[in-house]
């Protein structure tokens, strides 16, 4: 850590952990209900639950941002933090608004769209903290050394605040609601957050494997090129059934699938540079993390986005467990990792000791990530199932679901597995630090000298 | 990859290209709200019941069980074709009343099914609702969902 004030990321970092396990618990309560159908239902409804369970990963993964993009821009910029006591309390807002929006939850305050549930005043807090740290992160960045690095970043986080602003705007007209509900939801994950997870994944690299920065940097402007290409137009895989114009049908197609394109180039551009890099760094964790990042988000977004993009499938299996697969892996894949990863680079830094808990942390990287894919497989063969019972058979709802409870228990045992891998991660992060060396050192650092 | 290409070059393809495609698609949204205003949707039976029954649909937060065309949650049935599985195109006074009649039946409480909370609709709520679900239904989405199953 070359400047004080990068340490302003550790309370980010520790408030979206906190959240991300109180997300995991919401989760497992949402996927026992599945199992067992009158599980709290007096209680907690399973509504509740759900809310609860997407809006603290949302809330999360922007606290999580926060903290990366502090930790990022003193060593970019080449100077401190404009001012790091804004920071904290821009953290503070935000993570008020956050909690105040949960706790609403569990009594029935809240707002009706999907994801965008937060009551008005809470929306309007979460705005005035974000556009507090878009302040204070700008402000380092224009007084001091501007990379593609960081400009990305902050064009990445200027426009998601952008269109964070149709949140705000409800039509009583039911399609049109939809049609711009996307252009928060899409234009976030498959738009704009991609500059953010471009920029850090290129910042990590750029860190770990010593490979010169005009070559990272070029590969960032293709690759979120390929991002904003095909994801502006990639939105049409949205509005092929809410009552939008048919040529949705062919354009939506065609540049969702396009959409891979980015996500593949990612995979490329991690690889090829962990095999360029000369630099053997000691974090051999945050490394795994890098490269893992990009592949899961490859099969999370790409491979399972692509399976359910094209109109003549969608019409299938649109709004069923397919979906919601395809939802856990490419979040996982492409937001949480990044996340989980920039924070295992970053805590030995901010407390100033070698790396540490690296076997522990690549156990909860082995467990965590492998649970995630077996809840996406499990949840993507109760969704062809589905399908093809629902909607190629027409057979009732209600009658389908009984068919799936086993995929629903498997699901349920791989939330337990998640659960016990992210218990690690924690205590890797935050539990008292030993120096421990992967068993064979420097199989993962490859490079010009190792094989 | 891409020797050829300077940074710069890339900065600026970046740049333009993204501008271009984002004006291109906030033109095709401009089209298709306009098409959804004036064409796939019944602009005139929209009626302030029906606008009463999407703050009904929002303030209970039906979506976090339900889809509605599809978007959603997974747990419980599709709701946008709702209408239709009661038979509402053929007998919609038959069906206003089966919707009305299932959601007053809640909580069903049988063991090992999926549980639907009861709500305290007053009459008008009721009505407004399931007004609005009879004006989902009436959306001309490209046919979808293939079955009235949902
Ligand atoms: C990291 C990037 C991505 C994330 C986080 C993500 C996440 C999600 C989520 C949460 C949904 C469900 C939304 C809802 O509740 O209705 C969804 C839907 C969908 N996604 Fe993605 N996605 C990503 C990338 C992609 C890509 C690259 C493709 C295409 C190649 C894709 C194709 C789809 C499709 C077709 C649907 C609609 C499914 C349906 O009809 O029910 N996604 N995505
Ligand atoms: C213990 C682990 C987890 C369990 C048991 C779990 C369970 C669930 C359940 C039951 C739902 C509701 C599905 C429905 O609507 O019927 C859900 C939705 C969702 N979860 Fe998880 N989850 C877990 C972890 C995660 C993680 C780590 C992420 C982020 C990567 C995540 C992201 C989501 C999203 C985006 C949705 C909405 C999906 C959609 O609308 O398509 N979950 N989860
Ligand atoms: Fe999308």
């Amino acid at each position: 850590m070359k400047y004080e004030t990068q340490k302003v990321a550790l309370p980010f970092f520790m408030v979206a952990m906190a959240l991300f396990t109180l997300q995991i618990v919401f989760g497992l309560l949402a996927a026992t209900v599945y199992a067992w159908p009158n599980f709290m239902a007096e209680v907690m409804p399973f509504h509740i639950m759900r809310v609860s369970h997407t809006n603290l990963l949302i809330v999360w993964l922007l606290i999580g941002f926060m903290g990366c993009t502090y930790y990022l821009m003193p060593e970019e910029a080449e100077r401190e933090i404009h001012s790091p006591n804004l920071a904290y309390i821009q953290l503070a807002i935000f993570a008020f608004a956050g909690v105040a929006a949960l706790v609403g939850y569990q009594f029935g305050i809240h707002e009706g769209r999907e994801f965008l549930e937060q009551p008005f005043w809470v929306k309007i807090l979460i705005t005035i903290s974000f556009l507090m740290f878009l302040f204070n992160t700008s402000m380092t960045l224009l007084k001091g050394r501007k990379t593609a690095i960081n400009l990305v970043l902050m064009l990445g986080l200027w426009l998601a605040a952008v269109f964070w602003l149709f949140a705000f705007y409800n039509p009583t007209n039911l399609a049109v609601d939809k049609l711009y509900w996307w252009w928060v939801v899409h234009l976030w994950v498959e738009g704009v957050w991609e500059l953010i997870m471009a920029s850090l994944l290129g910042y990590l690299l750029i860190k770990m494997t010593g490979v010169d920065r005009e070559v990272i940097e070029k590969w960032l402007y293709i690759i979120v090129g390929l991002a904003l290409f095909s994801g502006l137009l990639g939105t049409g895989h949205h509005y092929y059934w809410i009552g939008a114009p048919g040529y949705w049908q062919p354009i939506g197609s065609i540049f969702s699938t396009l959409e891979v394109a980015p996500f593949f180039a990612m995979v490329v551009f991690a690889f090829t540079m962990f095999w360029k890099g000369s630099r053997n760094h000691p974090n051999k964790a945050a490394m795994l993390w890098a490269l893992g990042c990009p592949t899961i988000a490859f099969f999370g977004a790409g491979v399972w986005g692509f399976m359910h993009t094209l109109s003549f499938v969608n019409y299938y299996s649109h709004g069923t467990q397919v979906t919601a697969a395809h939802g856990h892996l490419a979040f996982y894949g492409a937001y949480v990792m990044l996340i989980l990863g920039v924070i295992t680079y970053a805590m030995p830094q901010i407390r100033r000791v070698q790396p540490y808990n690296q076997v522990l942390n690549m156990w909860g990287f082995w467990i965590v990530t492998s649970a995630m894919c077996f809840m996406t497989f499990t949840l993507t063969f109760a969704g062809v199932v589905q399908t093809h019972l629902q909607r190629v058979l027409g057979m009732n709802y209600m009658e389908v679901q009984d068919q799936l409870g086993l995929f629903y228990i498997m699901r349920l045992g791989a939330g337990v597995a998640v659960a016990v891998g992210a218990i690690m991660l924690l205590y890797s992060f935050f539990g008292p630090a030993r120096e421990q060396v992967p068993a064979g050192g420097t199989q993962i650092t490859a490079g010009a000298g190792s094989a | 990859m891409a020797d050829g290409l300077t940074k710069s070059a890339a900065r600026n393809i970046f740049y333009g290209g993204s501008l271009f495609f984002f004006l291109l698609f906030a033109a095709l949204t401009a089209h298709s709200h306009w098409y959804m205003v004036n064409v796939s949707t019944d602009s005139e039976g929209l009626t302030d019941s029906v606008k009463h029954g999407k703050e009904v649909w929002e303030k209970n937060m039906c979506i976090n069980c339900h889809s509605i065309m599809g978007e959603g949650a997974y747990f419980a049935p599709e709701l946008g074709n709702v209408w239709e599985r009661y038979g509402g195109h053929e007998n919609p006074e038959a069906a206003r009343s089966g919707i009305n009649a299932w959601i007053r039946a809640q909580p069903l409480g049988i063991e090992g099914r999926r549980q639907m909370p009861a709500y305290d609709f007053s009459e008008e709520d009721m009505n407004s609702l399931i007004d609005f679900l009879e004006w989902t239904d009436g959306i001309d989405n490209q046919d979808w969902p293939p079955h009235p199953a949902g």
